[in-house]
């Protein structure tokens, strides 16, 4: 049985627009604030995991290096959609399992202020004449002709297949969800929009892609996010604050899609988040009756609601009850997105996965201010990558 | 009548226009884009079967925001068609929630794409209201 791995360090940038800072500053922030937290210095790290898309391919880790510390240990480039970030965190996590190293240090960070859409309008260049291209020999772009491509029209489409086959989820109950969120966010000074908003404001901003309008979309943003993790014999090595501040990795999983009818049709980011949250509470030894929050993956207010199902938070096709139980808000049985969710703190996609754990882990700790949690023990962050990668993270305050 | 050609090879338009599906001789698996492999079981040979025109909406979205060039609203979604699905625009009916249910009984129609300078028409499909 491989070694329990600890956070004993973990900081989350500011989200939102950071004209005056490119990608590498919101990493060094990031990944120095995660060392200083953790009371370590980039020598005493052996693995860096660096999860970043919009520069994938140019070695975000190794030019993050260059501004933090070069000490000549293994980088791993990690790129996961919208699970970046939690895939590097787990990378971390794998090798000090493997019992490569005793310290890793894992970072995500996106720039995507201004960024718009991202997907849709792949076009076919328009030719002369009509030639089949790609692999369902197209003659003409599909978005927008069968089906779309872009992220709300698709989580939309997931959200109201759960109206079809359990009921009950309607415009206004979706748009319920993200007043939650947005209210939450007025209490978190990190989150981008920290703007409580009424139902029927939500309701009447601007259509997306129905039945998701503007504010229940997750706000393209800057932002970064590091975690330092240690196995736990070099935990008892460290002082008695550092293990009184660590926060035990209870359960560490990742998963993708298995085929199911109709997932290359539409993707299926279900059946993937149970698996992965059945692993999960089998490897942490709890189940979701002892979770005292959770952040899951909201990138769209139509996708909160069936991860509630697929998190097991719910018996299955109960999510729509849970919500209108009041059971999600911040003061309910099971707290949900407490730091506002991607609607209104933001999704710096590869930040998002180790964001999510900074926001539990800062709960744990007792150390999240005016949104605290009371008594907070034991918390789950999920994640969704379209593609598809979903991890969940199972977290538990230190014992001592 | 001058020469036309499916948006996708998958789309019929000879006799009855219809869909048709690449299936897994061993499983059973349906899928549309050209295969290496069956996603489901690893087989290696496929069959072309037709796909039923008559279906059920199972979701759907009304798009009003896309990318440049992507005429809005329209309305995109998931077709039950005997149990296969198929994703597809709804069309011939107004794209507000009033008109589009999910549950709603569809069938399969073409839809004009445009001519190219040969003048060749190519022909896409949607879904548009049984009844």
């Amino acid at each position: 049985m491989a070694e329990n791995v600890w956070i004993v360090g973990i900081h989350m940038t500011k989200f939102g627009k950071h004209p005056e800072l490119d990608t590498l500053d919101l990493g060094a922030q990031a990944a120095r604030g995660a060392l200083a937290d953790a009371g370590l210095r980039m020598r005493d790290v052996g693995v860096l995991a660096a999860g970043n898309l919009m520069k994938a391919a140019a070695g975000f880790g190794q030019q993050l290096q260059k501004q933090i510390g070069q000490t000549g240990i293994p980088v791993f480039n990690v790129a996961n959609a919208c699970a970046t970030g939690a895939t590097a965190l787990r990378v971390a996590i794998m090798a000090i399992r493997a019992g490569e190293t005793d310290t890793g240090l894992a970072v995500g960070v996106e720039k995507l202020s201004g960024a718009g859409l991202l997907a849709g309008g792949s076009r076919v260049a328009a030719g002369d004449t009509w030639a089949p291209q790609g692999r369902f020999g197209a003659v003409a772009a599909l978005d927008g002709r069968v089906g779309t491509e872009t992220m709300p029209g698709v989580f939309a489409q997931i959200g109201m297949e759960y109206d079809h086959k359990y009921g009950g989820a309607d415009f206004e109950l979706f748009a319920r969800i993200s007043e939650k969120n947005h209210a939450h966010s007025t209490l978190n000074p990190l989150a981008s929009y920290q703007k409580r908003f009424t139902l029927e404001q939500i309701m009447g901003d601007v259509m997306i892609a129905y039945p998701n309008t503007r504010p229940m979309c997750s706000a393209n943003c800057d932002g970064g996010a590091a975690a330092v993790v240690v196995s736990e014999s070099k935990l008892r090595t460290l002082s008695l604050e550092q293990q009184r501040r660590a926060v035990k990795i209870s359960a560490s999983v990742l998963t993708s899609d298995p085929w199911q009818e109709a997932c290359q049709v539409l993707p299926d980011v279900n059946t993937l988040t149970r698996r992965a949250a059945e692993q999960a509470y089998e490897q942490a030894g709890v189940g979701p009756d002892d979770l005292d929050l959770v952040e899951l993956h909201d990138c769209f207010a139509t996708a909160e609601l069936v991860h509630y199902d697929n998190l097991k938070l719910c018996p299955p096709g109960g999510a729509v009850d849970l919500f209108k139980s009041g059971a999600t808000w911040r003061d309910g049985s099971m707290p949900v997105n407490v730091s506002g969710g991607l609607e209104s703190k933001g999704h710096p996609v590869s930040a998002t996965g180790i964001a999510n754990i900074w926001e539990v882990a800062t709960h744990l700790r007792g150390e999240a201010g005016d949104r605290q949690i009371a008594g907070a023990r034991v918390g789950l962050a999920h994640v969704i990558g379209l593609g598809n990668a979903c991890g969940v993270h199972i977290l538990e305050k230190a014992a001592a | 009548m001058s020469a036309r050609v499916p948006l996708v090879d998958y789309l019929v338009l000879a006799g009855d226009p219809h869909l048709t599906a690449h299936e897994c001789t061993a499983c059973g698996a349906r899928f549309f884009d050209r295969r290496n492999a069956c996603a489901a079981c690893e087989g290696e040979q496929f069959r072309q079967v037709d796909v039923p025109t008559d279906g059920e909406l199972r979701a759907f979205t009304i798009v009003s925001f896309a990318a440049p060039g992507v005429p809005v609203p329209f309305v995109a979604g998931v077709v039950d068609c005997g149990g296969t699905s198929v994703r597809a625009n709804v069309v011939n009916t107004p794209a507000d929630p009033e008109h589009v249910r999910v549950g709603m009984k569809l069938r399969l129609t073409t839809v004009p794409v445009g001519v190219d300078a040969d003048g060749v028409e190519a022909v896409g499909f949607g879904f548009e209201p049984a009844s």
